[in-house]
Order: C-alpha cells, then sequence, then structure tokens
C-alpha cells in the first residue's frame, strides 16, 4: 500500500525548488540575472521617489566560478525594522498594490539573494539607511523551510553624510565570461531608456563601464490605482470583497474599482440584474462568479487611464538613444494610452537611422532594442510581438531596406501587466491590442523617417545638380570669352545663385525628431 | 591669299563669332544657348542640285542651363577653344589626340567616341569640316602622278616645291599636300584606287604615264582629305577623275561617296565631286570580262537592298549594276584580272573601260 505524502512548502523552499522558472537555471543565465534584479530594485528605489539613480555594481572574482556582487544605490532606502524580512523572506515587500514597477519587490531580488546562498552557502550583507542619523548593517540568511530571516550580524552605525540609499553584497557561484555579453548590452539598452541615470559596473576583470546622465529630467512617478473592472478575476474580487468597508454593492463598486462611479455603477447593476443595496459580504461563490464575468461582458466602463503608468517619454527616450548612437534622425512617437484585458498599456517607439547605427552585418539581422517597463528585454527577440510587427510591414513603402538601411528600432510598451508570453519574462505575447499600438507607433516613426530621407535625397540630387553648374559655367564662360578675345570671362556667379540648392544637405544635421 | 589661309580666317571668324554670343547671353544674365542643325536621320535630305545629302531645317538646341546638356555644351565649347588654338599656331592635332588633350582641362569625355562627336557638333556649328580647323583622323591615302606642288603649310615647308612623282611609293596625303597650291600638272585624269596593291601595281607598270595620269590610293573608303584633294584636282584643274574598285557593294559605295559624299558628312559641302565616275570593276563588268567571282555573303545582299533605295543610287545606270549584282549574285575582286594574266587589267581592262567612259 502506497501513501502519497503531502505537506506544505514554505515559498522561499517553493523557489529553491522550482528556480529555474526564475532564470537561475545555469551559471551563465543566473550571473546576469542576479545582476539584473538587483540593479532593477535599484533602480526602483530611486524612481519611484523622484531621485535621479546613480547605481554602482561591482561584481567580483572569489574563486574560480564564484563571485561577489555589490550593488549600491542611493535610493529611499529600507526602514531599519523592515531590512530583515526585505532581504531574507522571500514575498515580503511593499509592492503590492497596482502600478507599474519593474517587478514585483520581493521575488527577483530576493530570489538572486536565495540562489547565492543555496550555491555558496554564505550570507548576504545589507547597509541601508532612509537618510537619518544612523545607517544599519545586517548580514542575514534566509531559512528556506520556514522562509524566515536569520540574522547573523547587526550594527547601527553613524550616518555623518545623511547617506540614504543601500548596499547589498553576496556571494554566488556564476560565470561571467559567458554571460558578459549580455550583461554589458543589459546596461548598455538600460541607459538609453533612462537617460537621467547614472551607472557604473566594474566587472571581475577591472574594467569600468560608465553611463552617465544626461539629464536630470525624471517622469513622474507611477501612482497607485485600483484594478479596472476588465482586469480582475474571482480571487482577486473575493479578496477585495473580504477586505471592503462598503455596506452596499454599489458603494464597494464605486470605491474599489478604477474609473467606475456611481452613474456607471448604476447602469451596470441594472444591465447584471443585481441589487445596488445587496450588502457585498453577503455575496456566494456562484454570485462572484457572475459577478465577474458580467464586469467582463459589461461595454459601460470606461477605459482604464494611464495616470498609474510612467512612460519614457518622449524627449527622455530621444536623448537616451542619441546618447548612445548619434543618429543621423530619430523619430519617437508615443502613443495614448490603451488597454487589453483591463490591464492598460502605453507604447512608445522609435527609428533612429545613421549615425553611429551599424548597418545590418547579416541579412536577417535587425537592430531592435525592447523594454517592458523600462526594462531591456534581451532573450527570444524573434518570438516577440515586435518582431513580428516588424516582419509585416512593407519597409520599402518607407524607403527603408532591413537588409542594409543602417537603422534600429525601438519598442517599450509600460503596463501595470505586461503581456509576457511566459515566466521568463523575456517576449512579448501578441496581444492585438498591443501588436496595433506597436505597429501605428512604428508606421508614424517610418512615415517620418521616409519624409527625411526623401529630403535627403532630394538635397543630395540638388547638390549634385549644382556641383554640375559650379563647375562648367566658369568653364564656359573662359572659353567664350577666349573664343570673343575677350580679357575676362563673364560673370557667372548671379546664374549660380539661381540653381543654387534650396536647402543644404542634411547628411550632417544634428540629430532630431521631426514632428 | 592661300586657300588655306583664306579658310583659317574664316575658321577664326566663325568660333569668335560662336563666343561672342555665349559671351552676351552671359553678360546679360542668361544660361547661354546655341542652335545647331540637327544630324538626325530624321533630317537628312539628299539635295537635287548639290547631288548630296545635306541637313534639312531641324535644329536642335542645347542649353547651358539644362542640366543634361551643360556638359556637351561645355565640351563643345573647348573643342572651339582647342580649334582656335590650333588654327593660330598653326598645329595640327589627330581626334586621338585631341581626347587626350581634354584630359588636361578637366573636359570629361566618356571616351573617345564622344569626343569625336563633339568635333562633328563643331564642324556642324561651323558648317566646315574638321580638317579646316586642323583636326585629323588618321592618315592613310597616297597619291602618284606627274603633279607638281607647293606647299603652303606647315610654316617650315610653306613655299617649297615638290613633285608627286618624286617618291616611288606614293606621297601620303596629309593635310600639307591637301592644302598645297598646284605648280604644274602634266596628267591629263585621275584615277582613284580602292586598294593599295593594285595602286602599286599601277605605279610599277607605269600606268601614269601610260595613261597620263595621277593615281590615288584611297585605302578603302576615301579620307576626307583625299575626297579634298579629288575634289580640287577636278575643279581646279579641270581634271576628269575615275573610280576603280573591287565589283561589291561595298567597292561601288567607295566610288559613289567620293562622287556624291556619304550621310554622316551631310552637314558639310565642298567634298564631293559630282563629275568622278565609276571606272569599275561593274556587276557587268564580271561576265562580260568573265573574272573569277565569288557568291555574295548575306551582308552583301543585305548592303545591297540598302543601296536599292538610297536616294544617291536612283540613276539609271546604278539601279542596273545593282539589279545585276542581286541577279547574278556574285563578286569580284580588282585582283581578279590576274586570272587574265600580271598586267591583264593595265593593257586591257583600263583603256578599254577608259574609252568606253569618255566617249
Amino acid at each position: 500500500m502506497s501513501r502519497e505524502k503531502f505537506q506544505a512548502i514554505s515559498p522561499a523552499d517553493f523557489f529553491y525548488r522550482n528556480r529555474e522558472i526564475a532564470g537561475f537555471d545555469n551559471p551563465v543565465r543566473a550571473t546576469y540575472t542576479v545582476i539584473r534584479e538587483l540593479v532593477e530594485n535599484s533602480l526602483d528605489a530611486c524612481e519611484l521617489y523622484q531621485i535621479p539613480p546613480d547605481i554602482r555594481v561591482r561584481l567580483t572574482r572569489v574563486s574560480e566560478n564564484v563571485y561577489q556582487i555589490r550593488v549600491e544605490d542611493n535610493g529611499i532606502g529600507v526602514p531599519y525594522e523592515h531590512i530583515p524580512s526585505a532581504f531574507a523572506q522571500v514575498l515580503f515587500g511593499s509592492k503590492y498594490t497596482l502600478r507599474q514597477s519593474r517587478g514585483i519587490f520581493g521575488l527577483g531580488g530576493k530570489m538572486a539573494i536565495l540562489y547565492g546562498q543555496i550555491t555558496t552557502n554564505s550570507p548576504v550583507r545589507v547597509m541601508s539607511s532612509t537618510g537619518g542619523f544612523e545607517k544599519y548593517f545586517f548580514e542575514l540568511m534566509i531559512n528556506i523551510q520556514e522562509n524566515k530571516p536569520i540574522i547573523r550580524k547587526r550594527e547601527i552605525l553613524p550616518n555623518n553624510g545623511r547617506w540614504h540609499g543601500t548596499i547589498v553584497e553576496f556571494k554566488f557561484e556564476g560565470d561571467y565570461n559567458r554571460a558578459k555579453p549580455k550583461i554589458i548590452e543589459y546596461f548598455r539598452q538600460t541607459s538609453i531608456v533612462l537617460p537621467y541615470a547614472n551607472i557604473t559596473f566594474i566587472d571581475p576583470d577591472g574594467i569600468l563601464y560608465r553611463f552617465e546622465r544626461v539629464t536630470d529630467q525624471m517622469p513622474p512617478p507611477p501612482r497607485e490605482v485600483k484594478p479596472h473592472p476588465y482586469g480582475v478575476d474571482v480571487e482577486t474580487v473575493k479578496r477585495m470583497l473580504n477586505a471592503t468597508k462598503s455596506n452596499t454593492l454599489l458603494d464597494f463598486l464605486v470605491n474599489n474599482f478604477h474609473r467606475v462611479g456611481r452613474a456607471i455603477a448604476l447602469k451596470f447593476l441594472k444591465r447584471a440584474k443585481l441589487n445596488p443595496r445587496l450588502n457585498p459580504r453577503s455575496l456566494m461563490q456562484k454570485d462572484i462568479v457572475a459577478l465577474v464575468k458580467a464586469m467582463r461582458h459589461f461595454k459601460g466602463f470606461l477605459p482604464p487611464d494611464a495616470s498609474h503608468l510612467s512612460p519614457i517619454g518622449e524627449s527622455l527616450f530621444l536623448k537616451g538613444i542619441i546618447r548612445e548612437f548619434k543618429p543621423e534622425f530619430v523619430k519617437v512617437v508615443c502613443r495614448k494610452p490603451s488597454s487589453y484585458g483591463g490591464h492598460p498599456f502605453i507604447v512608445e517607439a522609435a527609428i533612429a537611422y545613421g549615425g553611429e547605427i551599424p548597418p545590418p552585418s547579416s541579412p536577417g539581422d535587425v537592430l531592435v532594442f525592447r523594454f517592458a517597463n523600462k526594462i531591456p528585454l534581451l532573450y527570444d527577440l524573434h518570438n516577440d510581438v515586435t518582431m513580428k510587427v516588424i516582419r509585416r510591414i512593407r519597409w520599402s513603402r518607407y524607403k527603408v531596406d532591413l537588409g542594409s538601411t543602417p537603422i534600429a528600432f525601438f519598442v517599450h510598451i509600460c503596463s501595470t501587466k505586461v503581456p509576457y508570453k511566459t515566466v521568463g519574462k523575456e517576449y512579448i505575447a501578441d496581444q492585438p491590442e498591443v501588436e496595433y499600438e506597436i505597429e501605428w507607433a512604428l508606421k508614424t516613426c517610418a512615415r517620418a523617417l521616409r519624409r527625411y530621407l526623401s529630403r535627403k535625397e532630394k538635397a543630395v540630387v540638388a547638390q549634385k545638380r549644382f556641383l554640375v553648374f559650379e563647375k562648367y559655367l566658369p568653364l564656359i564662360a573662359s572659353f567664350a570669352a577666349d573664343l570673343a578675345g575677350r580679357e575676362e570671362p563673364p560673370d557667372v556667379n548671379k546664374l549660380l545663385r539661381r540653381v543654387a540648392p534650396q536647402y543644404a544637405v542634411v547628411g550632417e544635421a544634428k540629430p532630431r525628431s521631426s514632428s | 591669299m592661300q586657300l588655306w589661309e583664306r579658310q583659317s580666317q574664316e575658321v577664326l571668324a566663325k568660333l569668335s563669332e560662336l563666343g561672342l554670343d555665349i559671351y552676351n547671353q552671359l553678360k546679360r544674365g542668361v544660361f547661354p544657348k546655341i542652335e545647331i542643325p540637327s544630324r538626325a536621320t530624321s533630317n537628312i535630305y539628299f539635295d537635287e542640285v548639290l547631288c548630296q545629302y545635306v541637313l534639312g531645317e531641324q535644329r536642335i538646341r542645347r542649353s547651358a542651363g539644362n542640366i543634361k546638356q551643360i556638359r556637351s555644351f561645355t565640351q563643345l565649347l573647348w573643342v572651339a577653344h582647342f580649334a582656335k588654338k590650333l588654327v593660330q599656331v598653326q598645329k595640327s592635332s589627330t581626334l586621338r589626340d585631341l581626347y587626350y588633350h581634354s584630359l588636361n582641362y578637366g573636359i570629361r569625355f566618356r571616351g573617345q567616341k564622344e569626343s569625336d562627336e563633339t568635333v562633328t557638333d563643331l564642324e556642324t556649328v561651323l558648317h566646315m569640316p574638321r580638317e579646316a580647323f586642323n583636326i585629323f583622323p588618321k592618315e592613310r591615302s597616297a597619291i602618284f602622278g606627274d603633279l607638281t606642288i607647293e606647299y603652303t603649310i606647315p610654316e617650315t615647308h610653306r613655299g617649297r616645291k615638290v613633285n608627286l612623282a618624286s617618291n616611288p611609293d606614293g606621297v601620303m596625303i596629309g593635310l600639307s599636300v591637301a592644302h598645297a597650291e598646284f605648280i604644274e600638272c602634266n596628267a591629263d585624269k585621275v584615277i582613284a584606287i580602292e586598294k593599295n596593291a593594285v595602286f602599286r601595281r599601277f605605279i610599277e607598270e607605269r600606268v601614269y604615264q601610260k595613261f597620263n595620269a595621277i593615281l590615288i590610293d584611297t585605302a578603302g573608303q576615301a579620307p576626307r582629305l583625299a575626297r579634298l584633294l579629288i575634289r580640287r584636282l577636278n575643279k581646279e584643274l579641270g581634271l576628269p577623275v575615275y573610280i576603280l574598285t573591287d565589283a561589291d557593294p561595298w567597292g561601288m559605295h567607295i566610288a559613289m561617296v567620293i562622287i556624291r559624299g556619304s550621310a554622316n558628312a551631310a552637314h558639310l559641302r565642298e567634298l564631293t565631286t559630282p563629275d568622278a565616275k565609276w571606272l569599275g570593276v561593274w556587276a557587268t563588268d564580271i561576265r562580260r570580262y568573265n573574272l573569277p567571282s565569288f557568291p555574295l555573303t548575306k551582308l552583301d545582299e543585305e548592303r545591297l537592298k540598302t543601296l536599292e533605295v538610297d536616294p544617291r543610287y536612283r540613276d539609271h545606270f546604278w539601279q542596273r549594276e545593282i539589279a545585276e549584282f542581286r541577279r547574278q549574285r556574285r563578286r569580284a575582286e580588282l585582283e581578279a584580272f590576274s586570272a587574265h594574266g600580271l598586267t591583264a587589267i593595265v593593257d586591257k581592262y583600263l583603256p578599254r573601260k577608259l574609252r568606253e567612259l569618255a566617249g
């Protein structure tokens, strides 16, 4: 007789057993993921509080396959009492409200720490301060079975410079040499969408990579919002019902949902044949299912607004691209907010041409930079919806030949819920609404590029034409004078002015976005 | 005034007129234009009075304000400028030489074909052959006979006299010979021969004495200088001109170009000798003299078709010969007479034909 053994496992244990889904499946990928997760956490700690990020990353080799990572930021810092949980307890964090941020805090960063612990059996060291008179040092380990922090050391130090920020340091098993290209690419692309960040990376070989900020201007931080009726499931509504203080269904809807006012709520409840005065807590499981279904099908809700999204914005995106590629031409298009399944999203796209953008090295090689909530996506380009859209567009219409034109595409999608196709979070699924927005954004950029290219072509033709006149007219004048027996050839400058090009060749013009 | 000097003065005057026209247009602040008679086939007509091809009324306009024309416009002026220099210093140049010279001036010709074309443009503008402004093709024709000439050019030879029978190889017909003064002539006719081998044979056989003739080797299609000299011998000395060629459409046409000119030179006058006569070998002579012959090639047949409708061949005589070629479909060469003995052509054929034509 066999007996199945059922047991509850802690979240830390769960992630320990399933670490491959979070990007720690091998030392190469893990090296990249560790750095990325820590940097994202640091950026969030700055951006959400309008602090221009200053991130320093240092990776040192401890032994052949063991590295020590140290990430320092100038973010808001973690209050003393939260430090152990924030760094050594999985699924603890401040990010459980709906607002756009890079990741759900607590998961990625702590996975990285957890990964370090299980591969090297060494603690994580944290120094943090919120800018008060003290700063705090902790040496922590995670009790994996119980998902609890183990505090091995703790110190309170004077914070004379009123420093705020966080320093995290731990060891892990990795392979920097093979992860290096992706890591450098990650920093480079991050700097494109964060032109207001200073990012420094010192790699194990002692090479310094520095991405300087080119502006202090930052996008407004995202605000927290209530969920939109199109974007909730039964479980969410159940939790909301449990927590609500509202006494009528009408109040519940108005108080807990995004963009639902009294008028719309009444209209909805009438259509759904629900009594507005019903006590929400009295709803049974099947009533909740019916309510969610009715919300999905009701057409009268206003689309989610994007006030809680944080797009990069045209001018910052432009600055980032110009800093990295110094292109001859660049056009950024920020689409208006749209939504899919109740989740608002904004697509920002750019096309850059010329400058330091290399022409394609081989056929089918397209330079595409993808970002989701300001995180560069470096894997699986060819499965991404952006690539699908790029393949579909007839580029010859826009005077672009993907096989030879030096061109780069940039697509940023920000959303409270980015439609990733897999748990690996490396490429975006082809949601029709998202696809449509990307296509329009790219086509708008492409039209501007076509205008630029044809202006340039015309200018080149005009210039060439002028050179012909400039070369031959003086010859004609001198030969004619010689034949006529005159000393001085007639002045041809007036004629030359008449055929002078209207505008100069724009080839060397400053990068600009045309509107 | 010497012929040459007269011509040079005329060239310089016309070049100056051309230059002044463009100079004035530039002074007025307009893009200069010139009009050139069109040499398109649609503008080539046969002139009944002149008995040669001439250009019609169509003119093409070339403007320096047109991006597609400014280059050729400049090239034309450069060739004019180059011609002026040649004439002024009394030097000559070949077409090839001119092409290379252009490279010094930043005047880009795409090849010699283009520079040759531009020289022809200038001929058309000036209504004068390029020889008038000292540009020549390769010289290859020769003259032999009892004719004393006095050189007028170049400077180094001016006034020097020479008898054209003094060189047993014949004297090359170059610029100097073609423009020399005729001092004394004891011949009473001109015989132009298509090929050098027969020309030499005639010198060896003393044809010049026996027939009292000046011999000219045209070396295929007669170059313009040879045609100019033949015309001068005919017009200035009143000598009848006889032309001896192979009996095929090409030989026949060599004679025709001397008599009535070529379509390529429709823009030029005074290169033809309308009184000259085709002595032979005629198509009808092949049977008459029982000459060894070959079948006509396909190309020959094509050529005959073209010539048949050419207005220069409208006369009964020419039509008869063309018809005869097409009937018998055979051709014969001048050398064919050797089948009847080395001197048959001189002893039998020549006297008989001369008698027939003169009579």
